[in-house]
């Protein structure tokens, strides 16, 4: 009978813990578009499921702490196609989940924004690195987890005047987004001292990005194209559109080196990047994806545990309670970056270091010493809180 | 003549001076793939011992013959007979070990294997793996209670210290931390279990009984800011009165009362500092700097650094034999 008793006490223990409760079911949404960007290099061609690949870890890792806090974690993703209306496609999702991250262009982005404004729907841009969506752009429901082009920029500014390579050759491509980043450029060798000796457009004429020629005749447009500058250290290229950049290596008329949109980039993750712990993400991230890491992953995988970060800190899953969570002053996550990454409250922008890397190896990581600032070094990076044109609400 | 009396006056001189009890310390170092042992007599690397790739986690075995180092890129932990300053065995981790502790008879090893989630024991006598824990994301930090009944484990991405039954070999309870927690260490007389957060830049009190977080340790150095403070290694006195924690690349040692919580003086030390040990008499405290490749010598009643010992590249984690 006394045992009887104290297997019927235990029973009703077990059952009060939180084990036995409902579980909190934490629904995460990806909304990115159908279709690749292609790239020169066959090497650097993304993946199918770039990006995403990085969200699934995170889902995984977040589970694995889930469970010892009785939370689940799912992920559903929509893929747009060529046409598709982005704001129908947004509502979607928000219907069956209450957090999505988005790998948007710009203008769709805006769209999916907009059309979620009145939900509690909480956005994550883990993709578009417009500086406008964080500027005269910004939304109150939309967190910036991907860079800027002016952070990335000024990562690259940093580190060409720290190594007193200050005279810029900058090659601009012909395309919208390339121009962008030429203005991010600009900007970051205005305020580090660096000085943009000459600047040429590269124009694209069209054409295929292989053909059974090969690189000869790249042998001998490359050369010519860079001869005549007056006297520079490095050459800058902003070339987002993959036309032309990274023929550049190797093939100017003086020998210099590359940075920008080859050679020497500057970006929010890579695969070579194994400092502060780094070594486990990658090691993970290969062993469930079969391939290597890259920035898009990162950006994602950084998104999906801001969440889990949030949930767990809140015991909530509710969006709203993530969402109040993530806009707090003291609210930090740790991405393998060495030092906590934060929100910067006037356009909820992720502060982050950025790598600098030649396709190999790490090179270096920014801001670079000796760029100081009052409040974090790492608003050295991007527009700092005077300049901003952003008013959310 | 000059010169021979000098020295011989400087030897005599030295000789009063030195410790009366001298230690042997053990530091691995991280980048060169050698462990360093430190003669506290002279305050000198006596021996570099050649070992396997990454070599972090350290420490003596109870028994003080042997020097157990987690040679992470190995995907062991290797066996230093102390005697010979030579690795004799190995023992058979989970991939990538990082930090580990023994219980109280030496006779078995806790693990954490930061690459798949799991704590590994393994029976030190026979060399085996005796069984695995499924823990949190990036489990780092070991400490096991004084009377050896429970286990704490950190996850680094989880988050969490996780309160492990070393009979049942279950988790019995798990307690969120600041973000990226990497060391836990009890006061010895079991009221408190420290856990430094790295990326939170906090170190969490819990009470060990209740299994809760009683208070926090927080840093303020001017000039410095918030980001650079990550406290890692961190030794508590036996009287438990006095706590130090290594501020990562703030470069400095805090001195904390660890009655009240408070910080009351900053060390200034080398670059990057990681871990520490006590020398076993607790006149000392050996701290590793990671990107100065040295080791800093703190005189624990003055709290002062006294010297500063030149190591391997990357010094990481260090052990002292306990006598």
């Amino acid at each position: 009978m006394i045992r009887w008793l104290i297997g019927a006490i235990g029973l009703s223990f077990v059952a009060s813990s939180a084990l036995a409760a409902d579980p909190i079911d934490i629904r995460v949404g990806y909304l990115g578009q159908a279709g690749i960007k292609s790239k020169l290099s066959l090497v650097e061609q993304p993946s199918e499921n770039d990006g995403i690949a990085g969200a699934r870890l995170a889902i995984e890792d977040n589970n694995t702490t889930g469970k010892f806090l009785n939370q689940r974690f799912f992920l559903e993703e929509i893929r747009l196609k060529d046409g598709e209306d982005v704001a129908k496609a947004a509502t979607a999702l928000a219907d069956r989940n209450g957090i999505i991250i988005a790998d948007l262009p710009a203008d769709a982005l805006l769209k999916a924004a907009d059309a979620l404004r009145d939900r509690k729907t909480v956005l994550l841009n883990a993709g578009a690195i417009d500086d406008r969506l964080r500027e005269q752009d910004c939304r109150a429901n939309v967190i910036h987890v991907a860079p800027t082009r002016s952070m990335l920029a000024d990562a690259l500014a940093q580190y060409l005047v720290w190594k007193q390579w200050k005279r810029w050759l900058l090659v601009v491509g012909s395309h919208e987004a390339d121009k962008l980043y030429a203005d991010a450029l600009r900007r970051a060798a205005a305020r580090f001292g660096a000085k943009i000796v000459q600047e040429k457009v590269f124009e694209d004429t069209g054409g295929a990005r292989r053909t059974d020629s090969g690189v000869t005749l790249i042998q001998r447009q490359m050369p010519v194209f860079t001869q005549g500058a007056p006297a520079y250290d490095v050459l800058v290229a902003a070339d987002e559109s993959e036309v032309f950049a990274s023929y550049l290596p190797y093939r100017t008329w003086d020998p210099r080196p590359i940075a920008g949109s080859a050679g020497l980039v500057p970006t929010s993750w890579d695969a070579a990047h194994d400092q502060w712990g780094a070594i486990q993400i990658q090691n993970r991230f290969v062993k469930l994806n079969s391939r290597r890491m890259t920035a898009r992953d990162m950006q994602a995988w950084t998104a999906a545990r801001m969440i889990g970060e949030a949930t767990s800190r809140t015991n909530s899953g509710d969006p709203k309670t993530v969402f109040e969570f993530l806009k707090k002053p003291d609210f930090s996550v740790a991405a393998f970056k060495g030092q906590r990454l934060t929100l910067r409250d006037w356009n909820l922008q992720l502060r982050q270091p950025i790598l600098l890397v030649d396709g190999r190896m790490v090179v270096s990581v920014s801001p670079q010493e000796g760029f100081l600032h009052q409040y974090s070094e790492l608003d050295t990076l991007g527009v700092d809180r005077p300049e901003t044109k952003c008013k959310l609400n | 003549m000059w010169r021979r009396c000098l020295l011989s006056g400087m030897a005599v001189w030295l000789a009063a001076t030195s410790p009366a009890l001298a230690f042997v310390a053990y530091v691995s170092n991280e980048k060169s793939n050698t462990v360093s042992v430190i003669d506290t007599d002279k305050w000198i690397v006596t021996h570099t011992i050649k070992v396997g790739q990454r070599p972090r986690g350290i420490e003596f075995t109870k028994n003080g013959k042997f020097v157990l180092v987690a040679v992470g890129d190995d995907d062991k932990i290797e066996v230093i007979d102390t005697a010979t300053h030579q690795v004799v065995d190995s023992l058979p981790s989970g991939p990538d070990p990082e930090l580990f502790t023994q219980d109280a008879a030496g006779k078995l090893l806790y693990v954490a294997n930061e690459n798949d989630n799991t704590v590994t024991i393994i029976d030190l006598e026979k060399r085996v793996r005796l069984g695995d824990i499924q823990v949190g994301v990036e489990p780092e930090g070991m400490a096991l209670s004084p009377d050896g009944k429970i286990l704490i484990n950190t996850s680094e991405t989880t988050n969490m210290a996780h309160f492990i039954d070393t009979a049942t070999r279950e988790i019995v309870a798990n307690v969120l931390v600041d973000a990226r927690p990497r060391y836990a260490e009890f006061k010895r007389d079991s009221s408190e279990l420290w856990v430094s957060s790295e990326i939170g830049g906090t170190v969490s009190i819990l009470d060990p009984a209740k299994r809760t977080i009683t208070g926090k340790i927080e840093f303020n150095i001017p000039g410095l800011r918030r980001e650079a403070i990550q406290p890692v290694g961190i030794g508590i006195t036996k009287d438990g009165k006095t706590g130090f924690i290594a501020l990562g690349p703030a470069n400095r040692v805090a001195v904390v009362d660890a009655t009240t919580h408070k910080v009351t003086k900053y060390l200034l030390v080398g670059q990057r500092v990681w871990h520490m040990a006590f020398t076993p008499d607790e006149k000392y405290l050996l701290v590793t700097n990671g990107v100065s490749n040295d080791v800093s010598v703190i005189d624990v009643s003055a709290q002062k650094v006294i010297k500063t010992i030149q190591v391997g590249e990357l010094p990481w984690g260090i052990t002292f034999a306990q006598p």
